[in-house]
């Protein structure tokens, strides 16, 4: 193999230097609170800091709950994982900004197109957590019904959800939904995807059939610069959000661990969307604090050096640490969230303790609308195969 | 009653439901203006509008992803695949997300979406263009997969795929989409998931479904001018398959002969001489025969003659059959 130093020695370096591994995000990263939770008053900011401007002191505080419910959420599920009681789980410890900060900026008749990780944003959509955990403990593959909360089920191939998300698009362009100045009728959708997902043909292809029907989508990449054990450098050499350009649309890179910059930014790609403007990408700058799943090892493939880095830049603190300054949350309402993450984590527990598996003949069922011949025969004959057991003993 | 080519007939018939049901969307590469390289969407973006008749980029994967989030909102995509051989970078799509929507989601989530494939071979094209891939499909669980042999079934099927509240995947004979017939549009026909006796008879069954339909209708008249009654049953509904209508019929011949284009191996013959021998084992003379594609990549199409079955090859076998 040629040396790619050799090979691109001639060539323009802004064209082919690669994007930095893991940074800060870099100059044109839009951040509206710094790590130590400061306002922050450079050009950037200043384009989006409109959106946040109108946010009440209990809609900050909304956040912050958020924030903190779903990190507790999460932490409750891998414990019940590391108990047994779940075969795997996905953490989105590190993510809580950027999916709390784009499921809020949705309205309601906005839909949303998650992977696997997304339980900050299902909470935003109303779904109880309670529900995503059936697809982890193995008892069924989604247990809500998208169309209640238009929050589609967790999607497990990558990236093939961000083809869905622009086919509904489509649907709404169709319906008429885009564009009227009813604020109320008008609608986005929102597609979740990762860094590693970029990769995937069908997200290239969905950017193309987005751009050329000018579809109204917000495309969000959680860029927690590891697909598993594979760092950014392995998937792309230029910056992600500057995909976009290519394809015809504008792309933005938020730092996905400020709430605020993330509701800032996606709430412009999604009025944008709403208004007939067409696709946005929105690339959130983050870290995947923990394992790709419960079956992961990531001290095989990075240092804790870089871990001790993105600890400094948590999500949370950083919000806690502005609402104090400013004087909107005192040390009742903490520890009233903090009572509150309580008992939601009891909930989510007590619910996975005792959910019940499905019978076995349910396997049967929902497979065709219309009945289906092959599928009627062999639940008669699993019915009568277990039938052939009654009154035996089962061995213990 | 009209006389129609195959192809002609599912143009009316698409119109017709686009006509009955505004969700009726199509999808595909050169559908608009062009009408589809074999000219079956024909006039339809012209009078359905390119909102409804959408001319998408090149990517078959992204044709029928963006096909799904239609359907997801409500609308009824008919999907075309240009060719048979190039539904592959789509095929994650159909098996692992249109097949398995319904199921995954409890029944929360319908996905009513017909994907139209023109398939097998005989019209001398390139590689890639000349394929009998149902069998992948038929294997999938979720999926409804069917194929029509004339134009009476193509006007009625593709409105009844369309109607069906399940994914269907629509085989059509590409070779015989000129081949005319008459059509019934005052009517009704038969279910979209029975098959039909085209010709009874009482020495050997001929089972055959899409292309080979014809074939084995020349073979039957063959056979009859040398004494022997053979009955052709066209299949056309490749899952589920109708089971109850191929074992009437062997347990009066006592034979059956499956004939496709597709190799034979793990193909839909096998599919059928295993469940037709359970049920039907005591009726059976002889092992149920396959006469298929050879068991290898399509060949070049100077060769293609000799890889299909054709009128000799079906009563070969058939031969082989009455020699049990």
């Amino acid at each position: 193999m040629s040396d790619p130093a050799t090979v691109t020695a001639d060539r323009p370096a802004d064209i082919t230097a690669p994007t930095p591994a893991v940074g800060d995000g870099g100059p044109d990263m839009v951040q509206l609170l710094t790590p130590e939770g400061e306002r922050v008053t450079n050009a950037a900011a200043a384009d989006y800091a409109q959106y946040v401007e109108d946010l009440t002191d209990d809609e900050l505080r909304g956040l912050y709950r958020d924030l903190i419910l779903i990190r507790r959420v999460d932490t409750e599920a891998t414990a019940l994982q590391r108990q047994g009681e779940l075969g795997i789980w996905a953490s989105l410890l590190g993510q809580e900004a950027a999916q709390v900060g784009s499921g809020r900026a949705l309205k309601k008749q906005d839909y949303a197109f998650p992977t696997y990780r997304e339980h900050g944003v299902a909470w935003c959509r109303g779904v109880d957590p309670l529900n995503l955990l059936g697809l982890f403990r193995g008892v069924n593959h989604g247990g809500w019904d998208p169309n209640e909360k238009n929050f589609h089920l967790y999607t497990i191939v990558i990236g093939a959800q961000t083809l869905h998300a622009t086919g509904y698009a489509m649907g709404v362009q169709r319906d008429g939904a885009v564009g009227t100045g009813d604020a109320d009728r008008d609608a986005a959708v929102i597609a979740y995807f990762g860094d590693g997902a970029t990769s995937q043909g069908d997200v290239s292809e969905s950017f193309v059939f987005a751009a050329v029907n000018n579809a109204p989508i917000v495309f969000f990449c959680q860029n927690n610069q590891w697909a598993i054990s594979e760092p950014n450098d392995r998937q792309t050499r230029i910056p992600l959000y500057q995909r976009a350009r290519g394809f015809g649309f504008p792309g933005v890179r938020v730092d996905g661990n400020d709430v605020l910059a993330v509701y800032a930014v996606t709430k412009h790609a999604l009025e944008e969307a709403r208004s007939g403007q067409g696709p946005f990408l929105v690339e959130a700058w983050t870290y995947r604090m923990g394992a790709h799943t419960t079956s992961d090892d990531p001290t095989k493939y990075r240092v804790s050096a870089e871990v001790e880095v993105w600890k400094l830049r948590d999500p949370i603190e950083r919000l806690k640490a502005y609402l104090a300054h400013e004087g909107k949350a005192d040390r009742d309402f903490l520890d009233e969230v903090d009572r509150e993450a309580d008992e939601l984590a009891a909930h989510v527990r007590e619910g996975c303790l005792t959910m019940q598996d499905p019978t076995a003949e349910s396997m049967f069922d929902h497979i065709y609308v219309e009945e289906h011949p092959l599928v009627e025969e062999e639940r008669r004959e699993f019915a009568a195969y277990q039938a052939s057991f009654a009154g035996e003993e089962v061995p213990a | 009653m009209t006389s129609l080519t195959i192809a002609k007939a599912l143009t009316a018939g698409l119109r017709k439901a686009m006509e009955n049901d505004p969700k009726v969307l199509l999808m595909g590469e050169d559908i608009g203006k062009l009408g589809g390289v074999f000219r079956v969407t024909e006039g339809l973006q012209k009078d359905f509008g390119e909102e409804r008749v959408i001319d998408t980029p090149l990517a078959e994967a992204g044709i029928v992803g963006t096909a799904i989030g239609l359907a997801l909102r409500g609308y009824r995509p008919v999907v075309e695949i240009q060719f048979d051989g190039f539904v592959y970078p789509a095929f994650d799509h159909i098996v692992s997300q249109v097949a398995k929507m319904r199921a995954r989601s409890l029944g929360y989530v319908t996905l009513p979406m017909v994907i139209r494939i023109p398939f097998g071979g005989g019209i001398g094209a390139v590689e890639h263009h000349s394929e009998s891939n149902e069998a992948y499909f038929a294997h999938t669980a979720g999926l409804r997969v069917v194929t029509v042999s004339n134009p009476q079934d193509a006007y009625w099927g593709i409105q009844q795929a369309i109607e069906t509240d399940d994914p269907v995947i629509f085989y059509e004979p590409k070779r015989r989409y000129w081949d005319k017939g008459e059509v019934d549009e005052s009517g009704s026909t038969r279910g979209l998931f029975e098959a039909a006796v085209l010709q009874e008879g009482t020495d050997c069954t001929l089972v055959a479904y899409g292309p080979m339909v014809k074939t084995c209708l020349q073979a039957a008249q063959a056979a009859d001018d040398e004494g022997k009654s053979l009955e052709v049953v066209d299949l056309r509904s490749i899952s589920p398959l109708d089971l109850d209508t191929l074992v009437a019929s062997v347990e009066k011949t006592g034979r059956m002969v499956v004939v496709h284009e597709a190799s034979t191996n793990v193909g839909l013959g096998a599919e059928i001489a295993a469940a037709v021998t359970q049920r039907a084992f005591y009726s059976l003379e002889a092992p149920v025969m396959r006469v298929g594609g050879y068991n290898l990549p399509y060949p070049p199409s100077r060769l293609e003659e000799e890889f299909l079955p054709d009128l000799d090859r079906v009563l070969d076998t058939v031969d082989r059959a009455l020699a049990f």
